[in-house]
Formats: structure tokens, sequence, C-alpha cells
């Protein structure tokens, strides 16, 4: 049942994968060279010429790129190829400042259906599956993305898109969906829209996986979703600037199979720029190694997590990444102290009295900056009695403080009230910018 | 079982949230027979008897409330001194804990009922029958 779509690649021993990887490194920054002025410039200035790249540990004489290229170089000032050569554009709509535009040739469309060909694969999908992808269509790369791949490996695309939830349930039934794409969040509101429906996931439809990513999310939210519906739910991660949705989980749920012929990846320490050691969390850096009309060169993605080089049990070699904890944008900093979204997720989604849905809000009164999280009650366990409830909020205090070392305050709140999102759910809302 | 059913409501404390909870029950046709709210800070919880409970629950929920159920006991406040301290005491004489009691009055004024809830509801019916004091069924709160 959980196959190999490539097994050549997927299974190469280390050592030569480490080569091919040197390989790919050297002609890519020959190829930058000499087609972009961007890095042209930038290896001028970092004074390291294409012959300085020889083997794979070189990496680290390269120097990094940022968001802020990007963003300086809007439209296409990064691309590497002309316009004509480029097949497609995606757009990912920058939350701060302007957009990234993300152009593909035919061959990097290629080379990220493979990639997902490969990690729909590792869970167990293939022809006889029926994918829903839920992730938007359109600019955004996940609805494209994961298209593409599930029609790589044979299975039946149903591109519902985001939105319209009740009509994706009656879907999902009467075409026999068996596995979706969406994020966490979208999905758990699609749970709770089907239970309104009088439709149980686990019993009235033929889902048996989902894959879920385009935010961060975290192993707690994962037994939630997969106790109340019977589904397994997979890992994805991928980013626009990346391509898109690359990687996934294998079905033994340990770590985030990044392919190495296809990307390079390091995580470094963001203070000092030094890769970290194997095991040890930081934010990870990103080398495209085969992706021709907008390649990137250490790329500071602003993911935090933390790198795995052991092969897995399933027999795949290439390395994996922890389940991402934040961006380091995603990241507030409260009286001094760091906080990731995940962190309070990972606490909310352990105690069975609150729903799923969440949103944290940090605010200023007078010097102090004060972090209130709202949950939503769960009908099942409403308690009529004031002092039930006074300890519940207490609880939830007391395990936010033990995970985040702030104190938070705790607001319960009547179910339905914190706003569902179809795609990327706004978990935060920092009310100290504005 | 001399015990009838109360509604509680999760409410947040904003505006509006009362109304919203007349407006619901008043849409349904269903009656208000005794109301009274605890309040903690950001939420309270709005208990009810109603004289449809069943109606009014489902009222509710469509609505998108958070309701849940409780057993009470309804009883008659006799018109005499110290009807109220006859119930308080028989319950504390016999073990029987208030966790809270709400009083209203019946719509012609003719009799003060008081809503009991009570850790043991069997033992506090059984307590306060043997004092003499009257409790309402489910029929009677309905016709009230
Ligand atoms: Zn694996």
């Amino acid at each position: 049942m959980f196959e190999y779509w490539n097994p050549r690649i997927e299974r190469m021993p280390v050592d030569d994968l480490h080569e091919l990887q040197g390989k790919r490194l050297r002609s890519l920054v020959r190829y930058v060279h000499d087609h972009s002025s961007f890095y042209r410039q930038r290896f001028r200035e970092a004074g390291v010429e294409p012959d300085d790249i020889k083997k794979l540990s070189d990496v680290t004489k390269l120097p990094f790129t940022f968001k802020i290229d990007l963003r300086n170089t809007y439209p296409t000032g990064m691309f590497c190829l002309p316009e004509n050569w480029v097949v497609r554009y995606h757009v990912s709509s920058g939350t701060t400042g302007k957009p990234t535009v993300v152009g593909y040739t035919q061959g990097d469309i290629d080379m990220w259906t493979e990639s997902l060909a490969r990690a729909l694969t590792s869970v167990g999908l293939g022809r006889e599956d029926v994918i829903q992808v839920s992730y938007g269509y359109g600019l955004f790369t996940g609805g494209l993305g994961l298209h593409y791949g599930a029609e790589r490996i044979g299975a039946t695309v149903l591109p519902t898109g985001a939105g319209n939830t009740e009509r994706q349930i009656e879907l999902m039934q009467d075409l026999g969906s068996t596995a979706i794409a969406c994020t966490p969040s979208y999905f758990l509101h699609m749970n709770e829209v089907a239970q309104k429906m009088g439709v149980s996931i686990r019993d009235d439809t033929k889902l048996k996986a989902g894959i879920f990513g385009a935010e961060p999310w975290s192993d707690e939210t994962r037994k939630r979703i997969e106790e109340s519906t019977g589904i397994k739910a997979y890992d994805i991660y991928g980013t626009s600037e990346m391509s898109g949705p690359l990687f996934t989980e294998c079905h033994l749920q340990n770590g985030i199979h990044i392919w190495a012929d296809l990307f390079l990846l390091e995580v470094i320490d963001p203070k000092t720029g030094e890769q970290v050691e194997d095991g040890e969390r930081g934010e990870l850096v990103v080398t495209t190694l085969n992706k021709w009309a907008f390649p990137l060169i250490r790329y500071r993605i602003g993911d935090i997590t933390i790198l795995n080089n052991e092969p897995c049990e399933c027999g795949r070699t290439h390395p994996r990444i922890m389940r991402i904890l934040g961006r380091t944008d995603d990241m507030i900093v409260v009286r001094g102290i760091n906080v990731f979204p995940s962190q309070v997720e990972s606490v909310l989604m352990r105690i069975p009295e609150i729903g799923d849905h969440y949103q944290i809000i940090v605010d200023r009164k007078g010097p102090l900056d004060v972090m209130s999280v709202k949950v939503e009650m769960t009908e099942s366990t409403f308690s009529d009695k004031i002092a039930d409830l006074m300890s519940l909020s207490k609880t939830v205090a007391r395990l936010l403080k033990g995970v985040l070392n702030i104190t938070a305050e705790v607001e319960l709140v009547e179910p339905g009230t914190i706003p569902r999102s179809m795609g990327k759910a706004q978990h935060v809302i920092d009310r100290r910018k504005v | 079982m001399a015990a009838i059913k109360q509604i509680s409501i999760f409410a947040e404390n904003k505006p509006g949230r009362m109304a919203g909870v007349a407006k619901a029950l008043g849409d349904a046709g269903v009656n208000i027979r005794a109301l009274t709210i605890a309040e903690a800070g950001d939420f309270g919880v709005i208990r009810m008897v109603v004289d449809d409970t069943e109606r009014g629950y489902t009222a509710l929920r469509e609505k998108g409330f958070m309701v849940s159920e409780t057993d009470v006991l309804a009883v008659e406040i006799k018109d005499v001194p110290g009807g109220l301290y006859e119930i308080a005491n028989s319950l504390g004489m016999n073990n029987v804990n208030v966790e809270y009691a709400y009083a209203f009055v019946t719509a012609k004024a003719e009799r003060a009922m008081l809503i009991l809830r009570v850790d043991d509801v069997k033992r506090a019916a059984e307590v306060l029958s043997e004092a003499g004091v009257r409790i309402a069924t489910k029929g009677e709160i309905q016709q009230i």
C-alpha cells in the first residue's frame, strides 16, 4: 500500500545524494551568476566566484537572500530567464509590504509536480483515490499545486477550492472523496459544518487522509482531527517562493521528507547565520537545486524548525524537518518573551473542554503588554456552574503559563464567535501596532 | 419526579446578548417564568425556567446559543414570616446543599416561588415534602 513514486531517488544512498546535491549546487551557482545581475552583484559583494563552489559544504560561502530582496526587485527582477520562458505566475499576498511574484518554466512546474507526486504516494495515496483539493485555486499556490500532484499519481481530483462548505461536504459524500487537502483550520470548520448537517465524516464519508498545511499547526491539533473524524492527518510544507506546497510526512508521520535532489535545506541560528547542529532548532534556509525561472540561493524563508538527517524507517534517505514551529514573522514578542501561536495552540488542543478555534489578542495597557487568549466553550462540556467555568479558564491560563512563561488572560467565548477561515486562520490580533 | 428542567445559557458579557435570548424565545412562543443571571467577569450564565423547556431549548440552540439543561426544584414559599427560612433550614438540617436559588412571583401575583438548585434533588424533594413545602410540577409551571 505504501509505495515509492521514484524509488531510485527516494532511497538513494546518502553519500550519492550529497554528491548529486554538490553537482547541482555547482551548476546552479554558475547559472544564476550568468543569468542574473542581482546574484552577480551579490556574489561580488560577498567576494565569491562561481568557481569557489566545488562541493556541497561550500554552500556556506554563498551570501544569503532575504525577503526584502524579493520586494525590492518586484515584480520580476530576480527571474533568471526572460518572461517568454515562463508558463505560469503565482503571486503571494504579502501580509507586510509588496506581494511576491514567482514564475515557473514548464520544467519548474514538472519539478513541483514530481515533488508532490512522491509526497502523496508516501502517505499511501494513488490511482484509487479521490482527492478533494479545498485549497484556494488561483494566484495562491495551494490549489493548483496539489491538483497537479494528485493528477500525476493518477488519482481523481475533485477541485472544489475553498469555501461553499456545505456543498463540499455533499460532494465529498456523493463522489466518495478519500483524501482532502486544505488548511487544518478549514478542515476543523468543515467538520463543524458537517456535524450541523448531521453528517459524520467518520461514518458517512470515505475520507481517510487529510493533507494539511499553509499555516503552522500542532501535533495536538492532529490528534484532535484524527480522533474526531477518524482520518489520518498529514503535515505538508512548502512556500510560494519555493514553488508552493512541496513536501509531506510519509505514512509514519515522523517529520516532513525534503527531497534533497530538488532542494538544499540548511537550518541556521538567525542571529549568527551559522548552521546549527542537527536536531537543534533554527531558521530554515533554502537553496533550489532544480528550478530555473526563479531559483533561490540561501533564501532566509523565516520558518523555524529542526533538521533531521537520519534516514526514515520508511526507507527514504532524504532529510526530514520537524513540524514548523512558526515563522519568524509570526512570532510575537510579549513583555520581551517570544511567543509562537503554535505553542498556544498545542496547549489549547490538549484541553477537551474547549473548542477547536482560538484567537490571541495582544494589546498594550499603559506601558505593559497584555496577552489574552479567546477560546470557545463546547456544548458537550458546558457546565451551568460558574465555579466550573472559572476553574476552566484558570486551568487554561495555568497551562499556558507553564509553556509560554507569561501570564495570559483567558476569555471564554460562545461557540461559533471566533471568525472561521476558508484559508489561513488569523490566530493573532496585535493591537499594539495600530 | 418532582424536579423540573432549567435552561442555562452561556453568555459573554456584551451588549445585546440578553435581548437575543429574549427574542429567540419570544419568536418561538416560549414564555419565561423565572430568570436570573450569574456573572463572572467576561462571561455569565443566564438561568431560566420557561413554560415549554423543550421548545425553548431547541429555539436557543438553533440560534447558536450554548445551552444546557439542569434539574431544579420549584417550591412555593409560604406567605408567612419565615417562609424562606423554613425551606433553607430543613434542607440544611438534612445535609442537602443549595448551590443557588432565585425567587419569582407568579403572573397573577398569587404565589411566591423559589427555584432551587441542590446537590441531591431526590433527597431535597423528600425533605421538603416532609416539611410540608409544596413542590410545583412541570405541568403547574406550564400553567402558571
Ligand atoms: Zn518516511
